[in-house]
């Protein structure tokens, strides 16, 4: 509720602001400046159209798909740096390094390997976060408590045994935390991967925005791609989180 | 003799002198062993060496004649920190070794809710672990390694992080449980009086040498009593040999 007040005065600054800036003073050029109400009268006009939600539907899906294998290769790297030794001493920096690259760095490859299709953007996505996985996944077993393995071996754990009774679920909090950034980062890729493409979708339709130069468009584009961005996290991530540590006591 | 040490040897590499030296030291099956010393004199060294968590740098370890490689099932321990899982419930903490084991389900229960209520926590057997006291999650443990039917139970200073009167309340269902089952025990404390109440034989450790400086036999009969003339007697006695031997 303090959240929805705090958001309507937020928009009511921001209309204030716009009046005095654009229409008294005269400092900034309208098509410079978006207003939220030109920016409500876009999101009327996209959705009655349906472009707005189509492309929402597809760039969730677009989202979805090269997180899902973004987090597949990304625990499966994790796991192999966390287990070999060789892997740990020499993979994990060249996996740390390429993580802090910016997602757009990955997209002259994708142009040139996979031409402009949903393909080049899913590689992007799937770029752009699968690291940062692997690296929440070798920290997150690595920050397990000794005590847990120990007890585990005492009482005839098999390696696997350990890997299924013990380090997943004794590593699964910090796990969500990294899944859930690993999902900010593949949404933030894929934004990337969207404005190099033609295929409909949020990224798509802010770069249409700028090209008609309708800067409420782009910034309608931004505002889905933020609440989108928000919803996913609150919704899906937030809500695990929150069960695993009250189940264990720690919230 | 169910566990024998043989020379055993234990120096870390970045110490200057063997932690533990020569020891040697017999248990028999059923035999309830405490182990005393000084903080630092090589308790849980010696333990986690018993345990197969630590590899010693020289001698032997047998267990039934097999010499001991690496953790296993037939030599569960019962840390200071309780070590129960806290992403499961009280039985399913108790059935987790039996799990491993592969025991069928209508067994793990049933052993389960037999050693539950012999620490008397049948009642508590769908807690989560935070919400229970630090003395349940001891019985807890407890439970759980008494479960294991492991050929040697090893206890790592298991009551010494409660409360006194907790501590004191467990090690007598301790006695009683170790009456009831006759398991062999191999039990670390750096109390006199709880290694002269619970042990068969008190083994000081000097902390000096590395090496045990004496060992006592306890032949008061159980179950016993902390406030009997006997029992005071003896433990006045032993901890006077134990400092002599420390300084
Ligand atoms: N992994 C290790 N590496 C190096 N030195 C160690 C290691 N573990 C223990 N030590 C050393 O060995 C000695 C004995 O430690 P240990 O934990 O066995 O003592 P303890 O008798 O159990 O003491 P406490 O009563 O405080 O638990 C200590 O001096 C300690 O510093
Ligand atoms: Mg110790």
């Amino acid at each position: 509720m303090g959240m929805i007040i705090f958001l309507v005065i937020l928009i009511a600054a921001w209309q204030g602001f716009y009046w005095i800036g654009v229409d008294v003073l005269g400092l900034w050029k309208p098509y410079a400046v978006p207003e939220p109400a030109g920016v409500a009268k876009r999101f009327v006009e996209l959705c009655s159209d349906g472009t707005l939600f189509e492309a929402t539907f597809n760039s969730l899906m677009r989202g979805i798909v090269g997180y899902v294998i973004a987090v597949i290769i990304g625990i499966a790297v994790g796991l192999l740096i966390n287990h070999f030794k060789y892997l740990q001493k020499n993979l994990k920096p060249v996996v740390l390094g390429v993580q802090t690259l910016p997602s757009v760095c990955w997209v002259p490859f994708s142009i040139l390997w996979f031409g402009l299709s949903t393909n080049a953007i899913l590689f992007v996505v799937i770029m752009g976060s699968a690291f940062s996985i692997s690296i929440s996944v070798d920290n997150a077993i690595k920050n397990i408590q000794p005590i847990y393995t120990k007890a585990a071996l005492t009482m005839g754990a098999t390696k696997k045994q350990m890997y299924i009774n013990v380090i997943f679920p004794a590593s699964l909090p910090e796990l969500v935390s990294g899944l859930k950034q690993g999902w900010s980062f593949a949404w933030r890729a894929l934004m990337s991967g969207e404005v190099m493409t033609t295929s409909i979708g949020l990224g798509q339709t802010l770069i249409m925005g700028r090209d008609l130069a309708d800067i409420n468009q782009v910034m309608l584009v931004m505002v889905v791609i933020v609440a989108v961005g928000i919803i996913i996290d609150k919704c899906i991530f937030s809500v695990i989180e929150k069960r695993i540590l009250k189940k264990r006591g720690l919230a | 003799m169910a566990l024998v040490l043989k020379g055993l040897k234990k120096h870390f590499e970045n110490s200057e002198k063997a932690t533990l030296n020569e020891i040697d030291l017999e248990i028999e099956s059923g035999e309830f062993v405490c182990i005393v010393g000084a903080s630092g004199c090589g308790k849980s060294t010696l333990l986690n060496l018993v345990a197969g968590l630590e590899k010693p740098t020289g001698g032997q370890i047998l267990l039934d004649g097999e010499e001991v490689n690496g953790p296993g099932a037939d030599r569960t321990v019962m840390f200071q920190e309780h070590g129960l899982f806290p992403w499961l419930n009280v039985i399913e903490n108790v059935k987790f070794g039996m799990k491993l084991a592969g025991v069928p389900k209508e067994e793990q229960e049933k052993k389960a809710m037999h050693y539950l209520e012999m620490v008397h926590l049948q009642d508590y057997k769908d807690y989560p672990i935070h919400q229970i006291s630090g003395g349940m999650r001891q019985r807890t443990a407890l439970a759980r390694a008494l479960t294991m039917d492991s050929k040697v139970l090893l206890m790592d200073e298991p009551f010494s992080a409660l409360d006194k009167q907790t501590s004191n309340r467990l090690r007598e269902e301790l006695q009683r449980i170790w009456m009831e089952t006759k398991k062999t025990i191999l039990f670390i404390t750096h109390s006199v009086e709880e290694a002269v109440y619970l042990g068969d034989r008190v083994v000081a450790l000097s902390p000096d040498t590395g090496r045990i400086a004496s060992i006592i036999s306890i032949d008061i009969p159980r179950p016993r009593h902390v406030y009997s003339p006997e029992f005071v007697e003896l433990r006045h006695q032993i901890m006077e040999q134990v400092r002599g031997e420390a300084v």
